[in-house]
């Protein structure tokens, strides 16, 4: 295997984790803010289908504007169901897990139900677009730059998002409402009103995961189209200790161990298959047993003290201290 | 600034927390505001910064009247509170605890806003270092970050709501110098305490709170003995127990360390007989609860050794206490006593399945109803306990105590209860202590200490007194030791003490 090929396994696999990159982003910022949006599973299905029937029904309209429109109408679907969950655990003060989870189910069937008309049937998809000037970087610009637009916003998107959480007031707001949204509230801040806020925006995101899907990187739409793509979200999230850059390098990782294991297929073909695709997963686990266990603590002592802070620093993470509970004032 | 409220009415649910309150601040001045746990300090300081929304009453600064709804109005209006639970986010470094909530842009200018807390805690004396997580520092600390920011907010009225718990002496001295500081530029600071010494030592004047009114306005100084009557009322009920002790020695702790968060307990010596009441007195959170956990085998002694009936238990597990025959009852009965969404029924077989897999329904329901009768509680077997009246619970959480017993920890055996029901609770308790079973209880009811103690130990901040007969006891005397003159000795306990040494 040479070096060009090893750069176009790459590149494939970090485009291809593109819609993780929205889906995670999405909610990472709503968790964040102290709500748990377990429906990712359902809203990831219901808008990759919503999001390729709209684009295929104003096919005719040519394809930027379709596109925008079925972007548009999957990001209003999240949003939507973001709101059921909203409504739920904000204002009724009900279990956030189970209407995410009941959520999750109404999802994915509504969207065999509703999606059937579409089922295997061509559409518009993202055209390629490589960045000028920035594509002829040695390396760089075949792994990074010669995909398409919705690549470049998801990085764009990366780095927004990290500038939010640690540069801006707001940002710095949302991290406080996550962890203490009794001193939030002390601080002037409507806690409700801002967790509304974010549930919303962080559910658009994810509705965007679902048409990054079935409009750019799996494109069409079939029953159960993504299956599985938002649980995975959602075990990322926590894999990157809801810092958005971790979150983001993490669903990098997963595409590129992903690829890895289609390469390894064909590669070393007396390994059985399952045990090639079930290994990524297989991965996170131990990650995640790994860094919130005391071994990884008695392995950094033994490093010098600089060093083994500086990776505890990286790998630690806890959750937001208020996430999944319910915030009542007075 | 000049602070005026008046008459506050606040009610949580049968409990009137604020009734008919007027508190008057002057600008640049110190005001105390004194009283028990209890007794509505807490509720009308976050009433004034918006914490708490009142139901009756009005506020007015400068003379002027303003309407507080939330913190936000309060802050804006230059009212700023100190929480007594810090309220800041643990994961964050100071200076991101510092920053949240600031007014300006979108973005941070970190610079300028290190620049300007640098500034303020130089001018206060504060060593702060703003990298590190608040979570890692202690109260006092936590609290010096929290009143830099209030102060950068420009706050012209300082609220602190009983600062003093948990710090340092040494934090304890910048706290007051720099309370001082800002009433001579000008600015009013409200400190709320339960502690006479530090009100003493820093107010200017001070307002008394009981049960939800004001009973007193004086300047500073004022005598203590007028104060404590303020705080404690006129008298207390004289002891009214026969003894009950026994021979022998049911518990015995030797040289007990217990740490917690807050608190840090140091028992030397202490032997209870059988069928003794021993009554812990003293604020909510001064390291009762923490002695009665111990003492269920709940919490674990760094040091030292514990006996009950002259077994040792020091670090033995939970179950060896209660196959030694602990009982613990504690205050929050559905939180820890009860379980929720159980019936009285499933809690008597959740008592008695000890053998084989399958639950004696029938047995369990005859015993069920045999408690239900027994003790008297308003209820069927198959009612779930949260639907039970506090009152009730009490008596269901009584019936699941198991017989005999040799040492039993109450926390607040009758709160919440009617008179009735507090003199049968009593009754009970008190024929297992004629059967030869030591209570320790908590309450923070003096009469009740009073009523049914043998001997009184007096909890502050962590310390506590040498056990005193309740018969010995006044309410000045109470009054002084809660409030952190624990060594106070009357001329009686004065010899006493000098005596102590030498029998050891």
């Amino acid at each position: 295997m040479d070096t060009s090929q090893i750069i176009s396994i790459l590149s494939v696999a970090i485009a291809t984790s593109t819609p993780l990159v929205f889906a995670t982003l999405g909610e990472t910022i709503t968790e964040r803010a102290g709500v748990i949006n377990l429906s990712a599973e359902g809203t990831i299905l219901l808008s990759a289908m919503v999001g390729f029937a709209v684009a295929k029904t104003t096919e005719g309209l040519g394809t930027v504007p379709s596109l925008l429109l079925g972007f548009g109408a999957a990001a209003l679907t999240g949003a939507a169901i973001a709101l059921i969950v909203a409504f739920g655990a904000l204002t009724l003060m009900q279990s956030q897990v189970s209407i995410g989870f009941v959520l999750t189910l109404l999802g994915a069937d509504l969207s065999s139900f509703l999606g059937n008309p579409f089922v295997r049937i061509p559409g518009p998809t993202v055209p390629s677009f490589k960045v000028p000037v920035l594509q002829d970087i040695p390396v760089f610009g075949p792994l990074l730059f010669q995909s398409d637009l919705l690549v470049y916003i998801s990085f764009l998107l990366i780095l927004l998002t990290w500038l939010f959480f640690y540069c801006t007031r707001p940002g710095l707001m949302l991290r406080a409402i996550g962890e203490q949204p009794a001193a939030a509230f002390v601080r002037g801040t409507n806690v409700v009103f801002m967790r509304y806020f974010y549930t919303l925006l962080g559910g658009a995101l994810v509705g965007i995961a679902g048409a990054a899907f079935s409009l750019d990187f799996k494109a069409g739409w079939s029953h159960r189209h993504t299956a599985g793509y938002g649980w995975i979200a959602l075990a990322i999230v926590i894999f990157g200790g809801w810092n958005p850059l971790r979150v983001a390098l993490s669903c990098y990782l997963f595409g590129i161990l992903q690829s890895l294991a289609s390469v390894a297929q064909s590669t070393i073909p007396n390994v059985p298959t399952q045990v090639i695709t079930v290994a990524p997963f297989v991965m996170m686990i131990l990650f995640l047993v790994l860094t919130s266990s005391e071994w990884l603590e008695k392995l950094l002592k033994l490093l010098p003290p600089r060093i083994g802070w500086a990776i505890a620093q990286s790998i630690h993470s806890k959750p937001p201290a208020a996430l999944g509970r319910v915030f009542q004032q007075d | 600034m000049r602070v005026e409220l008046h008459n506050i009415c606040k009610r949580f649910g049968s409990v009137q927390a604020n009734d008919d309150v007027s508190l008057i601040v002057e600008a640049g001045s110190i005001h105390g505001l004194l009283g028990e746990n209890g007794a509505g300090k807490s509720t009308l300081v976050k009433i004034l910064s918006g914490f708490m929304t009142r139901e009756q009453g009005s506020l007015q600064l400068e003379g002027h009247e303003v309407n507080i709804k939330t913190p936000a109005d309060a802050m804006q209006r230059g009212i700023g509170m100190l929480h007594q639970d810090p309220l800041d986010f643990p994961p964050l470094s100071v200076l991101d605890n510092f920053m949240v909530g600031q007014p300006g842009g979108l973005f941070t200018h970190r610079r300028e806003v290190i620049r300007k807390f640098r500034q303020l805690a130089v001018q206060f004396n504060f060593a702060l270092d703003i990298r590190q997580p608040v979570g890692d520092l202690t109260v006092g600390e936590r609290q010096q970050v929290e009143i830099l920011r209030l102060l950068s907010l420009g706050v012209k009225t300082l609220i602190l709501d009983e600062p003093t718990t948990g710090i340092s002496a040494s934090q304890k001295d910048a706290l007051f110098a720099a309370a001082r500081l800002l009433a001579s530029q000008g600015k009013s600071v409200i400190f709320v305490s339960h502690k006479l010494e530090d009100v003493d030592e820093l107010c200017d004047r001070v307002t008394v709170m009981r049960q939800g009114r004001v009973v007193g306005n004086l300047p500073i100084p004022a005598p203590d003995a007028q104060l404590i009557e303020l705080i404690f009322g006129e008298e207390l009920a004289p002891p009214a127990k026969n003894s009950t002790c026994q021979e022998g020695v049911a518990l015995a702790l030797e040289n007990i360390t217990i740490r917690s968060d807050r608190l840090n307990i140091q028992v030397n010596h202490l032997t209870v007989q059988q069928g003794e009441v021993i009554g812990l007195a003293g604020l909510e959170g001064s390291g009762q609860q923490l002695l009665l956990q111990l003492c269920a085998g709940l919490l674990q002694s760094s040091t030292g050794c514990l006996q009950i009936k002259g077994i040792d238990l020091t670090r033995q597990p939970y179950q060896t206490y209660l196959n030694t025959g602990v009982g613990y009852s504690p205050a929050d009965r559905l939180r820890e006593g009860l379980v929720n969404g159980l019936s009285i029924h499933e809690h008597v077989a959740l008592k008695t399945s000890s053998q084989g897999w399958f639950v004696d329904w029938k047995g369990t329901l005859k015993q069920a109803q045999t408690a239900i009768s027994l003790f008297n509680i308003r209820g069927k077997p198959d009612t779930k306990v949260e639907r039970l009246s506090g009152g009730n619970q009490q008596r269901t959480q009584l019936a699941l105590l198991p017989v005999p017993l040799n040492l039993l920890l109450m926390e607040h055996p009758t709160r919440g209860l009617d008179i009735g029901s507090t003199l049968w609770v009593w009754q009970q308790l008190l024929a297992r202590c004629e059967g030869g079973t030591t209570i320790l209880f908590t309450s923070s009811d003096l009469d009740e200490i009073m009523q049914y103690s043998d001997r009184v130990i007096v909890f502050s901040g962590g310390e506590l007194s040498e056990p005193i007969d309740a018969k010995k006891l006044t309410v000045e005397r109470l009054g002084q030791m809660i409030g952190g003159k624990l060594h106070y000795d009357s001329p009686v306990m004065a010899k006493r003490s000098t005596k102590h040494p030498a029998k050891r």
